[in-house]
């Protein structure tokens, strides 16, 4: 089968390797929102946890941007610990010994599930940039058709932030049935243009490293680090906050007692997102950044409802709780309550609160003990409701 | 689970029927929300102005958004809810009309419990003390407190009337929080508080 002979790169062997993955789409491919049909394609995904007899005890986790299937245990290619590691596991708010956790590698993404790394199934050549641009709604439905594939009729919760969130809106809105509670973190239910015009800096930056080569840069063994490094400085910058930079680096020199007069790094800011930047290029795809940044631009849950986010969620059955930091100025907390807006005019089960944090928009990644007490209690009083047994 | 709660919030509890749909707007630490789930398996809602108290019941598993009266109610859908309660916070919204208009749009009934500023302590203070009145049910200085449009029991009557609101019941409430019986205009005089359920004619 084409998607098993794909020439996989190092980080998508090693990926595979320590986690499970299935081929979709071979009887019924996948229609993606751009008309194309992929098929047949390989999602990634690892699970925690077992599942229990009535199947209702299942939690999806969605990553962000550049995370991955590997919320709680060490990373495959960086060896850092899981993302989300502070809030899955055992003993932990979503402890695997209740919940049957699932955290999927988004379609687009480049540690295991199609994306443009893949080869083309008709063809068998690479696809690079000929990959059909994917959504949101594309890396749901895939998702979707994982949970079938996996016979899970609906989840207990689908939890996630930034991208992750916006994949939890989704989630909600097209599966209304399937998910019985939603937890979109630091998200909007559109990209906004500001961060639109982010995202577009960073793919610049990656179109313009000549290693780039118009997508086919594996084809001539080079790679645009240069690009993807610059990418990520750009947006790693979007992810704090004027304080909290402030805070860790204020006009500090790195390793030196005076200005340089010249353009290496002077200042530890400097020198801690040169850092960021070629730490990134080592673990993601340039190809697969630019593929899922235009995903989150694309993404506009009231453009897909007649103009009206409320209709997204017209009779949901779905229990909410969202959440926004307030330094968070790329999700901004006024996105959040917009959604919440939208879900009162639904007349949903909503919670809504609004964590009090100078860590910019990274905070939901970080240990936030009032972001941490707000999901256990949701989830406590969503499994209450569910009839889930043995849950704290 | 804590089956104590304040008098009036237990008058408020009696009020709603098992297993319905209610909105607690201003519901503060969520002890009526918590109640009403609990012991009467309502699918309760609350809306409370401060981030720190809707952290606290969210925490509690209630659902519970930051708002306030006067803006959110707007947002909901007519007859979304069995009941809108707006416990002792009436006084402290702009537009006190406005807010029980949407109370009686958006749910069938609406339950509104407020201190009486007809009390006799009250006009104690205020004719022979020469002063604002402060006493426990209105514990604020006259430059520091919320209440910005207090009202009698006779006002809030007249106000029913003025807007065509039918008035189910009324519970008046003496200092120690028990409900008495009286006549209106005694009451007007006794009360400490009131309760009114109310719906749409």
């Amino acid at each position: 089968m084409a998607v098993e002979l794909d020439d996989l790169t190092e980080a998508e062997r090693k990926a595979l390797a320590q986690c499970r993955h299935a081929v979709l789409g071979t009887e019924r491919p996948l229609r993606l929102d751009c008309g194309v049909d992929l098929g047949p394609y390989r999602v990634a995904y690892q699970t925690y946890g077992t599942l229990n007899a009535d199947k209702s005890n299942a939690v999806l986790i969605c990553h962000a941007l550049t995370l991955d299937q590997f919320v709680a245990e060490q990373h495959p290619v960086t060896g850092k610990e899981g993302w989300w590691e502070s809030l899955v596991g055992p003993g932990k708010v979503i402890d695997p010994a209740h919940y049957f956790v699932i955290c999927v590698n988004v379609l687009g993404g480049c540690m295991g599930t199609t994306g443009p790394l893949a080869r083309e199934p008709a063809s068998g050549a690479p696809w690079n940039l000929r990959f059909p641009v994917v959504t949101v709604g594309d890396m749901v439905r895939a998702q979707a058709a994982l949970l079938d594939h996996l016979g899970i009729p609906d989840l207990f919760c689908v939890i996630g932030g930034s991208l992750g969130g916006m994949q939890v809106l989704e989630w909600a809105a097209s599966y209304p049935a399937r998910v019985f509670s939603a937890v979109p973190i630091a998200c909007a239910a559109r990209h906004s243009a500001q961060n639109i015009a982010f995202h577009e800096v960073g793919r610049q930056a990656i179109m313009a490293d000549p290693d780039w080569r118009g997508g086919d840069y594996r084809l001539h063994q080079t790679a645009p680090a240069r690009g993807l490094a610059v990418a990520r400085m750009t947006a790693h910058i979007t992810y704090l906050s004027e304080q909290a930079l402030q805070r860790k680096f204020g006009r500090a020199l790195q390793d030196r007692n005076a200005l340089g007069f010249g353009f290496d790094a002077d200042f530890q800011v400097e020198s801690y997102l040169r850092y960021q930047g070629s730490s990134f290029v080592d673990r993601f795809d340039a190809n697969s950044y630019l593929y899922i940044t235009r995903a989150m631009d694309y993404f506009d849950l009231a453009g897909a409802h007649g103009g009206v986010l409320a209709n997204a969620f017209r009779g949901t059955p779905t229990r909410y709780c969202l959440m926004s930091f307030t330094s968070d100025w790329l999700f901004p907390t006024r996105e959040s309550r917009e959604i919440v807006h939208a879900l009162n005019a639904a007349a949903a089960n909503v919670s809504f609160v609004e964590v009090e944090s100078d860590k910019g928009h990274d905070a939901f990644l970080l240990e936030e003990p009032e972001m941490f007490r707000t999901l256990a209690g949701f989830l406590k009083g969503a499994g209450t409701v569910r009839g889930l047994k043995d849950v704290p | 689970m804590n089956a104590a709660i304040r008098v009036d919030l237990q008058l408020i509890a009696d009020m709603v029927s098992p297993a319905t749909r209610a909105l607690d707007v201003g519901c503060g630490d969520g002890s009526l929300l918590a109640y009403l789930v609990d012991f009467k398996r309502v699918d309760a809602r609350g809306m409370e102005l401060s981030q720190a108290g809707v952290n606290a019941c969210v925490a509690n598993g209630l659902s519970v958004i930051q708002g306030d009266a006067d803006a959110d109610l707007r947002d909901y859908p007519d007859d979304a809810f069995d009941y809108v309660i707006l416990s002792q916070t009436l006084q402290a919204t702009r537009e006190p009309r406005e807010v029980l208009r949407q109370m009686l749009r958006v749910g069938k009934r609406a339950i509104v419990s407020f201190p009486n500023f007809a009390h006799w302590q009250v006009r104690l203070r205020l004719v022979f003390g020469g002063r604002m009145p402060e006493t426990p049910s209105l514990p604020f200085k006259w430059y520091d407190t919320p209440n910005i449009h207090l009202c009698s029991i006779d006002d809030f009557r007249a106000l029913c009337r003025d807007m065509g609101v039918r008035i189910e019941r009324a519970i008046v409430l003496d200092r120690a929080s028990r409900p008495i019986n009286l006549p209106p205009l005694l009451a007007n005089l006794l009360g400490e508080q009131a309760v009114f359920m109310l719906r749409r004619d």
